[in-house]
């Protein structure tokens, strides 16, 4: 009896033990064939999902593309530069998220003018809002410490003062790009998320002295937002300004010549670096802006090759008199 | 309230602060940033802390005078602080208490018996103590390897937090690193792990601060002991002895933490915190005979001995020791710097790391500056690094110090290092390529960093002309006999030479023509047949060693990445007399 019932009992465990290790075997197949690579790895990066930046240019005036005002007070002459090109309801739309890309690349107060100054991007941030804008975006991706940068240079809190929001450049905000037409910029990381949600892009860049591309200015701000290893584009400085151009379509720019740095650039660190020019830019053209804005450093058009390389890839003029530029003064 | 709950709640509260004040040290202006929270408390309240640098120093350092607050109460109460306070202490606690859970009441009271190892703590306190007591000016501050307060400070603040921090992004925009810090996790690991074996291990068998406390505690006013309550000697008091002090027979008041478990688990009220002497005896010293005690001394002393051996405070200091900004001169800067890592961590640039074993054995876990690690070396406008050190190893300089402005001018800037150059790596100076990224942020002014403009003739750049054609707005076409790369010398950086020095910047190019910018240019200056030299402009960086302040924000930008082509040494520094590379003029 008890032996009997051993049995039968052991037929079905044995049975149970059977069907337990039927799915572990077919499980174990089923996995394999899902994971069969019959290839194995192939040499080189295979393409990322790559993003493109969108392009946040707004209808084109004439006569309207361009104005210099000059002025030695920064919230004065932006206002005026940004009424005379049209007011800022033409740039930026009721409901419209607003990127603003300063130049914030190095962790030095505003005082040695190696970043956009506060006062100027909280005024810009301003006039976003009074345009009606729903959401101000303040952001960069810096040289040195980014939120040390933003810290010191007073960007941070002139701008969150003005309702901006700050956005620092957190690893997983940047996404790869390829440049249609471009040499440089191939599968390569950019700062992207902040611009994938925004509507419009401005862009404030002081004037200054580089002793490689010879100014940095409006163009050589888009550097910031490059990613990854970005400093071997030195090798080729001229083509990746030129390629920047081409990535990045502003919806506006302003070019902040109110204090040039003049010499040690782009880093400065000495108030004697800076020369008083009074003048502030504004063009929806960031090639013709900094054609204007090389003058001031005494420097000739000719002498930045990437200004003719912007212009014969299309992405501006060179030839900023073409434009015949708006001209005011307000004392 | 029962007692062990106060005390529960009181290491609760106190391993909370600990944490926070890990979070808040972060540089900013909010509130769960460093804007005046007292990070340095717990590493203040430390006397191990204060005595080591007493006696490297013969000086106590004004914030380490909370500590002379835990030795009174000590000589008061016991060692409150181990059982009541000490972070690690209760974390030791806690991790004690899980693994025991589940055993058998004579199992725990078996586990929680005194061991004669435990005097080991006391062997070691002993040797670190006569390293920093060592005659003359050799002396050397290693307590802070085992001392509790910096270990478990470092292994939070550069190990755990990091790791939590890297999907958080809250402290830190960017990733952190700290080089080498698998060591200090192993080491607490270790010491956290050691409580499935004994509870509280590190505690009774490592603790040099526990060891401290032991010693002082022997004039403890109140203490725990048998009350002459009849005891029926179940040992239940025992159960739970996080000390291993033997509540139930002789008490070993050194070794009593104060845990409070014996008077809670005494189901007959005979276990009492009174001022009389335990009706069951105590003993007050720690268990260690007059020979050890000389032994460890001995060891010490030449323990110390044999690690100077290595010269590596002499000829043969390590090139890559980067003290931060206001660090002292070597041999004083060993004397006060405890490990506890919080120069690292408060660094918003993330440069300062912990030493490896390089720098000599006496240099393990003190802060260095490594250039490749971070997001922009050390930062000009930045001095927080000297702000929280606890010890002053570090000096709490001001901006103006480091810079070497207002009543620094004289002093001129405080150096760290000095850069130098490996033209053998560098793109102008050995590959023909431009670039000069580390002048550029050089944050120096004037710059530390300048170049001089060099023409090279490119490898296959001389080039036989077949003709010249003149284009509009002042550019030349020269056709040549070559095969080139169309656009190749159309970056701005190429030129075009002939034999008598004249130069012209090339704007284009196409298989077999170069254009080139001039007004003036005829078939005079350029026969058909004539050999023109296509060259490349360099800026070849150059280091003023008087400007460069050893800050690293070239290395860190340098994009000739692995070993980088501008690198900064030690050399150099200000602090030391005996690194000074300049002759003062």
């Amino acid at each position: 009896m008890s032996n009997k019932e051993n049995n039968s009992f052991g037929r079905r465990r044995f049975l149970a033990r059977a069907g337990k290790a039927g799915i572990a075997i077919a499980g174990c197949g089923i996995a394999s064939y899902l994971l069969y690579d019959p290839t194995g790895p192939r040499p080189g990066v295979e393409a990322e999902d790559l993003v493109t930046l969108a392009d946040f240019s707004v209808p084109r005036k004439q006569g309207q593309t361009m104005c210099i005002v000059q002025g030695p007070d920064r919230t004065k002459t932006v206002n005026k530069v940004i009424e005379l090109l049209g007011g800022i309801e033409r740039f930026v739309e009721s409901g419209d998220t607003v990127a603003i890309k300063p130049n914030v690349a190095f962790a030095t107060p505003a005082m040695l003018g190696a970043t956009a100054n506060p006062e100027l991007v909280a005024e810009v941030v301003r006039l976003c809002y009074k345009g009606g804008a729903k959401k101000v975006i303040v952001t960069d991706n810096p040289i040195n410490d980014p939120a040390s940068c933003f810290t010191l240079s007073g960007v941070g809190k002139a701008a969150s003062q003005a309702g901006g929001k700050v956005v620092l450049p957190k690893t997983h905000l940047f996404k790869h790009t390829t440049l249609t037409d471009g040499r440089l910029i191939k599968n390569w990381p950019i700062f992207y998320e902040p611009f994938e949600k925004a509507d419009k892009l401005i862009g404030i860049s002081p004037i200054k002295h580089h002793h490689r591309a010879g100014a940095s200015m409006s163009m050589k701000n888009w550097y910031g937002l490059l990613g990854g290893r970005r400093n071997v584009f030195h090798q080729d400085i001229n083509t990746i300004i030129a390629e920047l151009a081409m990535m990045v379509k502003p919806t506006l720019v302003i070019l902040d010549g109110t204090e040039v740095m003049m010499t040690n650039g782009p880093t400065g660190g000495s108030v004697s670096d800076l020369k008083r020019a009074n003048t502030m830019i504004a063009s929806t053209d960031c090639v013709a802006a900094d054609s204007y804005g090389c003058g001031l450093l005494n420097l000739k058009i000719s002498d930045l090759p990437y200004l003719a390389k912007a212009e014969e890839a299309k992405a501006g003029t060179n030839n900023y008199k073409s434009l015949n530029p708006i001209f005011a003064t307000i004392s | 309230m029962k007692i062990v709950t106060v005390r529960r709640v009181s290491q609760v509260f106190f391993f909370l602060l600990f944490v926070w004040f890990c979070i808040v040290s972060t540089v900013g202006e909010r509130f769960w940033q460093l804007r005046g929270w007292p990070i340095n408390w717990f590493l203040q309240l430390d006397p191990l802390v204060a005595i080591g640098t007493i006696l490297t120093t013969h000086t106590l350092y004004w914030p380490l005078l909370w500590a002379l607050a835990t030795v009174v109460l000590t000589i008061i109460f016991g060692r409150f602080f181990c059982g009541w306070v000490c972070p690690f202490g209760s974390l030791h606690h806690f991790v004690g208490f899980l693994a025991r859970r589940k055993k058998k009441v004579s199992q725990k009271i078996q586990l929680n018996r005194y061991r004669k190892a435990q005097s080991i703590k006391y062997f070691m306190l002993v040797v670190f103590l006569a390293m920093a007591a060592f005659p003359s000016a050799a002396a050397t501050l290693q307590t802070g390897l085992l001392d509790p307060i910096p270990l478990v400070t470092r292994s939070f603040n550069l190990v755990l937090l990091t790791i939590i921090d890297r999907s958080a992004n809250l402290i830190s925009v960017t990733e952190r690193f700290y080089e080498g810090a698998w060591l200090i996790f192993a080491v607490f690991l270790t010491a956290i792990l050691l409580n499935l074996v004994i509870p509280r291990f590190y505690c009774r068998f490592l603790c040099p601060l526990g060891a401290l406390f032991g010693v002082i505690d022997r004039f403890a006013i109140w203490r725990i002991g048998k009350k002459p309550t009849e005891c029926v000697n179940c040992r239940l008091c025992e159960r739970d002895c996080e000390g291993g002090c033997e509540p139930a027979g002789n008490i070993r008041i050194s070794e009593c933490v104060l845990c409070f478990n014996c008077l809670d688990g005494c189901r007959h009220n005979v276990i009492g915190y009174q001022t009389k002497p335990s009706v069951a005896g105590e003993i007050i010293e720690p268990d260690i005979s007059r020979r050890g005690f000389a032994l460890s001394l001995v060891s010490g002393l030449f323990a110390l001995g044999a690690v100077r051996l290595s010269s590596k405070l002499g000829s043969n200091w390590y090139h890559k020791v980067i003290r931060p900004p206001g660090a002292l001169p070597e041999e004083e800067f060993l004397r006060r710097c405890i490990k506890c890592g919080q120069c690292m961590r408060v660094c918003p640039t993330n440069v300062i790391q912990p030493a490896g074993f390089e720098g000599g054995l006496e240099n393990l876990w003190t802060p260095v500056l490594n250039n490749r690690i971070g997001s922009s070396g050390c930062q000009l406008n930045c001095v927080a690094c000297g702000q929280v050190c606890p010890t002053s190893a570090i000096r709490p300089i001001t901006l103006e110090e480091k810079r070497g402005a207002g009543e620094f001018t004289e002093a001129g800037p405080i150096k760290m290092g000095t850069a130098f150059l490996d033209s053998n790596r560098c793109l102008p100076w050995a590959m023909d390529k431009p670039c000069i990224v580390c002048e550029e942020n050089c944050p120096v002014s004037p710059k530390a960093i300048f170049t001089r403009e060099y023409f090279s003739t490119i490898r296959d750049g001389i080039l036989t002309v077949k003709g010249i054609r003149e284009q509009s707005g002042g550019t030349v076409g020269l056709t040549v006999e070559d095969n080139l790369m169309p656009d190749k010398f159309a970056t701005g950086d190429y030129y075009c030479a002939i034999e008598n020095g004249r130069r012209w910047k090339i704007t284009a190019n196409t298989q077999n023509s170069i254009g080139i910018f001039s007004e003036n240019i005829s078939g005079k200056t350029l026969a058909e047949g004539s050999r023109i030299k296509v060259q490349i402009r360099l800026q070849r960086p150059y280091i003023d060693i008087e400007k460069c302040i050893g800050c690293g924000v070239c290395e860190h930008e340098c994009p000739v990445s692995g070993k980088k082509a501008i690198r900064v040494s030690a050399v150099g520094e200000t602090r030391s007399a005996d690194r000074r590379l300049l002759l003062k003029g």
